[in-house]
């Protein structure tokens, strides 16, 4: 008698864990010629709910955390991944890219965590700064994270798309909920899996599978959501997310780039999701012994 | 011949079925309460809890500031109730009923050498006596619990009726501290020793011991308040203390309640949560019906 494949169920990460959506709810993916490949949890807007209480109570551990250790951590998850590498080069086969495509993609996303977990304690002495004040202060700027990011990650590009956006925002001590490319979110769940068993604290990349037809309005107008970055190319989603986002001052930003290129390693990605804080320190009058900041 | 006057022995309290009240409860967390009875839900658990501050560092400015947040929880959102109590230790009492005079809402203390209650009866009765005093309308003593779990009920029983009559007319809520009576046969116990000594209100716990206040130990309780209610027509209210934070917990607690106690016990005559974090909870949601999305911590006052 032949056997019959078991097709995975693909669930969510939510606070560490990776329960199946709140909801019950799933769609089937299909592969090239139609085969079923999985069914993939749809989320409704409780998961997301649930999710960013998960990410609010994860943030101040994370960005409390010395920098160091977040590198350490970043690099674990690039270890992991590389030890997944033939699972992560299977499914984007199976999603429909070329064994040469899956096999570039991979590295790339490995390479770019490896990137960032470097910048981890590097940015703040690169953007933070002394500034000269005519006062007797002293007077110095820090970047510091933003708290909970909201991702709609990017839709052609399941894995290194996720990642790019990802990497930046942690590496600066943000935590984030992602809703992962809707017709390309196996190697987001896999993702979920390597940071489960990768030293990443539960709360601090939670990632979700769904729509942006149902979840869009809510991940733009949800109060305790610092920032949104959102990475596709519908106009109209694009003014609602500023729209809906302004209830509570929230940081919208579009990032439509093409991941695969190397310019999209750069620090200045990871500055878009800091808060500059400016301290005016007083001071003795330093004009008198000469001295300048 | 019995004599009436004589204890009941509450070595015959009813045994717990464990497994049975674990699937009672998991029944209570089922049901779906949705839209404009989510919303009377929320504004009713919002009117039953006493806003508690029971901690060493307390000071007349933290009084004070949760006193205010007692009469506004929230003045953005129309259509509020306050809370039914602040929760505070006898050397507040008289800051905090000052604060509230003129208000519906009640000043609670603390009583009897909490949260241990390891000294003298003595002690513990004039503890009890300054918090009325002082203006308290409600006291909130603790059990022995070391007597308790010897087996000296008796001891326990009398203590509790000694406090009711230190009380005066201010109602008297018994702290059992569930968390350390290890079992539910002993949470049972407890609560019949505690009704048939004159307490106004049981309650689950200080809030300093872990677990504190679960759902299964509140049915437990409940259940004591039922069978006394069949047996002598008397009222007992209940209040759970402690761990319960979040808005959908405390609407599962009222579902309980009505489901065991009925449509009676559903004010805050009878019904009490002991919370300090629970109101922006639920705040929060009655915000999320009134607006929309969903609300953020940022745009609630701490305490």
């Amino acid at each position: 008698m032949p056997r019959v494949e078991v097709l995975k169920t693909y669930k969510i990460a939510i606070g560490g864990q990776l329960p199946r959506t709140e909801s019950g709810r799933y769609y089937p993916l299909t592969g090239k010629n139609g085969t079923p490949l999985a069914n993939v949890s749809l989320s409704s807007r409780k998961d997301l709910r649930n999710a960013v209480v998960a990410a609010r109570s994860a943030c101040g551990g994370w960005s409390g955390r010395a920098a160091f250790n977040r590198g350490q951590i970043l690099y674990r998850i690039a270890e992991m991944m590389e030890g997944r590498k033939a699972q992560f080069i299977d499914e984007l086969m199976l999603q429909g890219s070329s064994r040469a495509a899956a096999e570039k993609e991979v590295t790339m996303s490995i390479d770019r965590l490896v990137y960032y977990s470097g910048w981890c304690d590097k940015y703040q002495q690169s953007f933070g700064t002394v500034n000269p004040v005519a006062s007797s202060h002293f007077n110095f700027s820090v970047p510091e994270p933003t708290g909970v990011v909201a991702i709609v990650a990017p839709e052609e590009s399941g894995l290194l798309g996720l990642v790019s956006v990802v990497a930046p925002c942690i590496a600066g001590g943000n935590t984030c909920v992602v809703l992962a490319s809707e017709q390309r979110p196996l190697s987001s769940i896999t993702f979920a899996e390597v940071l489960a068993t990768s030293d990443v604290p539960g709360g601090v990349v939670n990632i979700l599978t769904g729509t942006t037809k149902e979840l869009l309005s809510h991940f733009a107008s949800h109060m305790d959501v610092n920032a949104l970055v959102y990475c596709r190319h519908d106009a109209a989603e694009k003014m609602s997310i500023v729209q809906l986002g302004a209830g509570n001052v929230k940081r919208t930003m579009v990032w439509e780039k093409d991941w695969t290129k190397d310019e999209q390693e750069n620090p200045y990605l990871l500055l878009e999701l800091q808060e500059i804080k400016t301290t005016w320190h007083p001071i003795e009058n330093i004009g008198a012994s000469g001295a300048k900041y | 011949m019995k004599n009436s006057n004589a204890l009941p022995d509450f070595r015959t309290s009813p045994v717990v079925d464990h497994v049975g009240i674990e699937e009672r409860v998991a029944r209570f967390t089922t049901r779906s309460i949705k839209k404009a009875s989510k919303v009377q839900a929320l504004k009713l658990a919002l009117n039953m809890i006493d806003l508690t501050t029971l901690e060493g560092k307390d000071t007349p400015g933290k009084v004070a500031q949760m006193c205010y947040k007692a009469l506004h929880l929230c003045d953005q959102l129309p259509g509020l109730p306050t809370v039914a109590a602040v929760c505070v230790y006898p050397t507040h009492v008289r800051q905090a009923k000052a604060a509230l005079s003129g208000s519906p809402i009640k000043v609670a203390s603390v009583a009897t050498a909490f949260p241990s209650g390891n000294t003298t009866r003595e002690i513990k009765l004039s503890d009890t006596r300054f918090a009325v005093s002082e203006g308290a309308d409600e006291v909130d003593m603790v059990i022995s619990r070391g007597e308790f779990l010897q087996g000296n009920y008796a001891f326990v029983h009398d203590e509790i009726a000694a406090v009711k009559e230190a009380c005066g007319s201010a109602r008297l809520k018994v702290i059992l501290e569930t968390g350390e009576l290890s079992t539910l046969d002993n949470v049972r116990r407890a609560s019949d020793i505690a009704i048939h000594a004159g307490a106004d209100f049981i309650k689950t716990s200080t809030g300093k011991i872990q677990p504190a206040a679960t759902m299964p130990v509140t049915l437990v309780m409940l259940q004591a308040i039922k069978d006394h209610y069949y047996k002598t027509g008397k009222m007992v209210g209940m209040k759970p203390a402690g761990g319960i934070s979040t808005a959908k917990l405390a609407v599962q607690y009222l579902v309980m309640l009505h489901e065991t106690l009925g449509d009676a016990w559903m004010t805050n005559q009878w019904f009490r949560f002991g919370a300090s974090s629970l109101a922006n909870d639920l705040l929060m949601q009655v915000a999320k019906e009134a607006r929309g999305p969903y609300q953020g911590k940022d745009y609630f006052s701490n305490d």
